[in-house]
């Protein structure tokens, strides 16, 4: 079998100690203890007044449903639930959430006024597009600074996410090969420290993924890749900077030995914040990069998305973009929703309309706040909190690149755990303790135990000393020996460690009557 | 018992084989969560993936040491996947195989050969 | 600059604790042909009052859709979503947390996703839904590629009444993948063509009810057809307020149901973000893609709620995932469960016969003004014969001030119905809305 060693308990050990003080009710102070709405009653309740419907449905006769068996709830009482729930959440409202790779940073709410404008809310996808000029107008600005921020020519806004904009990136890439007959290139080369989506994607459009080695100092190995470079390679994937929080040194060569061997560079342009307005990936040999609106952009993560991932292309590959785009016409903006109208070489169509207008709308508008100059403002911040971060705590964790500076993310390994007894997993839930998430854990693969803590510009130097001595003062306990600090963590949170195993063996993902008691 | 380097077990009685995963491998998974063992009548090649065990943290394919057909899949592993941790050398075997050629049952490993190839890993 | 707390004299102390000599110096490592000293040529930052005044400027630029009468269906849909939606989904601890990777601090998430999935599966007439999808178009594409995992075959059938949209993505994305994809002729009432497509090489059928022409079947005799040739039976729907009222994908025996759930808590922001719903039958859970919440207990023996079975995800399978796709569709889908647990099973059947009974009022109109309705049964949405072109009387009704619907030739230009008009009526359609669209389509055929 393939062994995957990603080091991490799923399940508490033992039964945990209660906290000691507990409630008559299991309300903990004002956190209330919430059922699911399927357990508050209200199986015949509604909290929206409607109308009456004209007529019966008996031109339907034999295709409707019984009833939709389903609670409702009065305003007030819908409110509560969720308001409650709410409070068992951690936000980047409430702390520094470094969750490394991820970019939490604030999101100005000036955006989501933006966005709930009625011109772009309450605009229909297919509103004739005399009617839709302003929308045009922005995805066309939009365009305009992603293209000049990233020194691109051309960008599909379509894709829906990260891992969609990856997928958009090979396809164009893909129909670039064929088109020059050079379809049998079928290998994506891709480092180790990759995210999962890398080789996920290449995998998905039917290319075989070959791994490149990365050196001692965290970066693609030169002499790997340029061994692994042959005629059936399709594209490198290469993250910069990468998912070690590092700048990779030679990317210009790394760029020049991929278009030497006839392949192109896709870039994961995930880590953009920690460059933009300083560096342009088009200045670096980049043919493709998706850009996570949510993350350079700050547009909101909302729990797990919705994301936007639009990808900026060469010259090269921009013929292949998907439908649907915006052109000038004689009546000002159209949209072009044919694949195959005026560019018979676009590869196809990502889903079903003009992508994520909503999130258009916040980007544009962060981009319009920051200016040229704020942008460059923001990679400047967000790097030197980050090495900020990795000045203050090496003394006491062990740094996985102490050499050289990082860029907007410090990594550190668990070599400085050795023999305490407590795991990265252990350390990183005490955190939750003392009022922080967690960091990224056990990523990126290629670092032992790894801690990958991204603070992103929107950080004081008073929330960042304010972290740092959090960590300060958790490392000297975990050195001094006070395991159950570790094990039982968190203590303090809305939950104890719950137990991954059981969900997964016993999958219970819906509730059901019979075993919710309603 | 014969061993691969891939930590599966092999135990040959007549030209049937039975297959699992050590007893190592099961440890380094944690808890087992979702066993897929191959349908009956399915021809496996050796080092083909023929199985997929998962536990919370990962999902792994088990490869088929030795070639031949499928004749059963342990269904018990379908309800009660944490048996692979509980007895993984002799409960928690995946699948029986009707053996096309009992020779590479000889070329695997031998408990002391795996455990000295452990000793190196 | 408003958003960046730190001041000049802090980057100095940071940079003296780091034991730089200035901000460059952090930027060693990118080549220096690549370090661009000067500002890029865009404009200077600006504060809220400018670029709020831009933004406003070009939003009212667009037409909203709430502006007039206004009659675009088609895969997105004008309803009213309750203050009380947009108010819960702006508090910070939804709004700007992350995916819910640390249970014990994401429990509001979680139960949300957790209560969603019941509600979809409740909904679909299905066992398990996942956590959501991208939008409905994309969902269409993972349910396919996913009939290819479950039976290992590689061809799907389109029927020719499934959204051309989706129907492109399915065949971009699916195609991509290594399936291959057979699109039945646009027809406005043959769901069942599917069946004389089927073969033994066949994943999967793939059908639309309401289809896009708005068209209500009842699938049963598909599903028998595809099970019969080991086939899976997927169903979309575009239009989630018909699950109100009409017989659920579940009930008409489909494997796994997938739709557009647009219309339940979300606005129409021109085409996203929206939230694809998807949902299974039991057996078929391990092969989902798409993120997914659990029950289980913490280690005090108090209910809880986690990812789960997450092994399927990309960050563990990598190359081996069921699908490369990583993020879900978490705000939307809490606005879609806010809306959902404010109607309840009763505020939804009545808010789908309020749908269908405005789209019979529209239909009564559009025939009084002497045009004929293509559609035989529909819930909220029919098709319309013009006289001559529908982009052109689309237009003409425009000059009016009335939206007067998609016409089919502009999601599918090469299916010769250039005569064919989309319309949609729902609870926020007005019987005066109805008046003078029957007005001006009564004075054009004049």
């Amino acid at each position: 079998m393939t062994m995957q060693n990603i080091g991490r308990p799923t399940r508490p050990e033992g039964a945990a100690e209660s906290t000691g003080f507990t409630s008559l009710t299991g309300g903990r102070g004002l956190l209330q203890d919430e059922p699911l709405i399927f357990e508050l009653g209200g199986w015949t309740k509604t909290g929206v007044d409607l109308p009456a419907a004209s007529g019966d449905a008996a031109d339907l006769a034999g295709l409707t449903r019984a009833g939709v068996d389903l609670p409702g709830l009065s305003e007030p009482e819908a409110v509560r639930h969720y308001v409650r729930l709410s409070q068992k959440n951690h936000a980047i409202d409430l702390a520094l959430y470094p969750l490394g790779s991820c970019t939490m940073k604030h999101n100005p709410r000036l955006n989501e006024k933006a966005a709930r404008l009625p011109g772009f809310a309450d605009l229909h996808p297919l509103a004739p597009v005399a009617t839709a000029q302003g929308a045009l107008q922005l995805m066309d600005r939009l365009a305009h600074w992603l293209k000049t921020l990233t020194g691109m020519p051309a960008v599909a806004l379509t894709p829906k996410a990260g891992a969609h904009g990856e997928l958009c990136g090979l396809l164009c890439i893909k129909a670039a090969h064929e088109a020059a007959g050079q379809g049998h290139r079928r290998t994506v080369l891709v480092p180790t420290s990759a995210h999962g989506t890398n080789p996920a994607t290449a995998a998905f459009v039917g290319y075989s993924v070959q791994e490149i080695a990365q050196t001692e100092d965290g970066r693609v190995d030169l002499a790997d890749l340029e061994a692994k470079l042959g005629p059936d390679v399709a594209a490198i994937m290469v993250t910069n900077p990468n998912t070690c929080g590092l700048f990779e040194r030679d990317v210009i060569e790394i760029a020049r030995l991929t278009h030497a061997a006839g392949a192109y560079f896709y870039c994961d342009g995930a880590n953009f914040n920690a460059i933009v307005g300083r560096v342009r990936p088009g200045d670096l040999g980049v043919d493709a990069m998706h850009i996570n609106l949510h993350k350079t952009f700050s547009t909101p993560h909302g729990g797990g998305g919705p994301g936007a991932g639009p990808v900026v292309l060469s010259e090269a590959l921009a013929p292949f973009a998907p439908a649907p785009w915006v052109v000038s016409g004689p009546d000002g903006l159209d949209l072009v929703e044919e694949a195959a109208a005026d560019a018979a070489q676009a590869f196809g169509r990502m889903s079903a309309f003009q992508g994520q207008m909503g999130m258009f709308v916040r980007a544009y508008a962060y981009m319009r706040s920051h200016g040229a100059d704020g942008l460059r403002q923001v990679a400047e911040d967000a790097v030197l909190n980050a090495n900020y971060i990795k000045a203050r705590l090496s003394d006491v964790m062990t740094p996985a690149f102490p050499d050289g500076p990082c860029m907007h993310e410090a990594l550190f390994d668990d070599a400085w755990l050795d023999g305490t007894g407590i795991t990265t997993l252990d350390f990183a839930k005490a955190m939750i303790d003392e009022g922080f998430h967690p960091m990224t854990m056990y990523f990126p693969l290629v670092v032992h135990g790894a801690m990958l803590i991204e603070p992103t510009e929107t950080e004081s130097k008073r929330e960042l000393d304010r972290f740092c001595e959090a960590l300060r003062a958790l490392a000297a306990t975990a050195k001094l020996g006070d395991v159950e600090r570790f094990k039982g963590a968190p203590h303090l949170a809305p939950m104890r460690r719950l137990d991954e195993t059981l969900a997964a063996r016993k999958p219970k993902l819906v509730w059901k009557r019979e075993s919710g008691g309603a | 018992m014969r061993f691969t380097k891939d930590h599966e077990w092999v135990v040959l009685e007549g030209d049937v084989a039975t297959i699992g995963i050590t007893a190592h491998a099961a440890e380094q998974l944690g808890d087992v969560v979702f066993v897929e063992t191959p349908e009956p009548g399915k021809v496996v090649k050796a080092g083909d993936a023929f199985a997929v065990v998962e536990s919370v943290k990962a999902a792994s394919d088990v490869y088929a040491p030795i070639s031949g057909e499928v004749i059963e899949g342990n269904t018990v592993l379908g309800d009660a996947p944490e048996t692979v941790n509980a007895d993984p050398e002799n409960g928690g075997w995946f699948a029986k195989v009707r053996v096309s050629d009992p020779s590479q049952y000889d070329a695997l490993m031998d408990r002391p050969a795996y455990e000295a190839f452990l000793a190196t890993q | 600059m408003r958003y960046l707390p730190l001041t000049p004299d802090d980057r100095a102390e940071m940079l003296g604790v780091i034991g730089a000599p200035d901000i460059d110096a952090l930027f060693a490592d990118v080549p220096a042909a690549a370090r661009k000293a000067d500002l890029f040529d865009l404009p200077l930052h600006a504060g809220e009052l400018e670029v709020e005044r831009e933004l406003t400027a070009l939003s009212a630029l667009n037409r909203a859709a709430g502006a007039g009468p206004f009659f675009c269906g088609a895969g997105a849909y004008k309803h009213h979503v309750p203050a009380t939606v947009d108010h819960i989904i702006q508090r910070s601890e939804f709004l700007t947390s992350y995916t819910p990777y640390q249970p014990e601090i994401a429990q509001g998430t979680l139960q949300v996703l957790f209560e969603f999935q019941t509600q979809v599966a409740a909904l679909t007439g299905m066992d398990v839904a996942n956590a959501s999808m991208y939008d409905g178009s994309t969902a269409c594409a993972e349910a396919v590629m996913m009939a290819q995992r479950v039976n290992r075959r590689e061809k799907a059938i389109l029927s020719g009444g499934l959204h051309p949209h989706y129907a492109a993505t399915t065949q971009t994305i699916a195609h991509a993948e290594g399936m291959e994809i057979v699109r039945l002729a646009a027809a406005i009432d043959a769901e069942a063509a599917v069946i004389d497509a089927i073969d033994d090489e066949t994943a999967c059928v793939v059908v639309q009810t309401p289809n896009v022409f708005g068209v209500v079947t009842d699938v049963s005799k598909i599903a028998e057809a595809a099970h019969a040739k080991g086939a899976l039976l997927i169903v979309v729907t575009t239009e989630a307020v018909a699950f109100g009222l009409l017989k659920t994908p579940g009930e008409m025996g489909a494997d796994i149901a997938v739709a557009e759930g647009q219309s339940i808590g979300n606005a129409l922001n021109y085409g996203g973000p929206y939230v694809g719903l998807f949902a299974v039958r039991e057996k078929l859970v391990r092969s989902m893609p798409g993120r997914l919440c659990g029950e289980t207990v913490d280690a005090e023996g108090r209910r809880g709620y986690v990812l789960t079975l997450s092994t399927r995800e990309q960050h563990i399978r990598r190359e081996k995932a069921t699908s490369n796709i990583c993020t879900n569709s978490g705000l939307c889908a809490l606005a879609f469960t806010i809306h959902m647990t404010l109607l309840g099973g009763t505020g939804l059947s009545q808010l789908a016969r309020i749908n269908h009974g405005k789209a019979r009022e529209l239909k009564a109109a559009v025939e009084a003004a002497g045009l004929e309705v293509l559609t035989p049964r529909f819930f909220n949405e029919i098709a319309v014969r013009t006289k001559g072109s529908a982009a052109a009387l689309v237009d003409d009704l425009l000059a009016d001030g009335i939206v007067a619907g998609v016409p089919y030739s502009r999601l599918d230009p090469h299916a010769g119905l250039d005569d064919v008009l989309l319309l949609c009526a729902t609870e926020t359609t007005t019987s005066e809305d109805i008046a003078a669209l029957k007005a001006a389509l009564t004075q054009k055929a004049a």
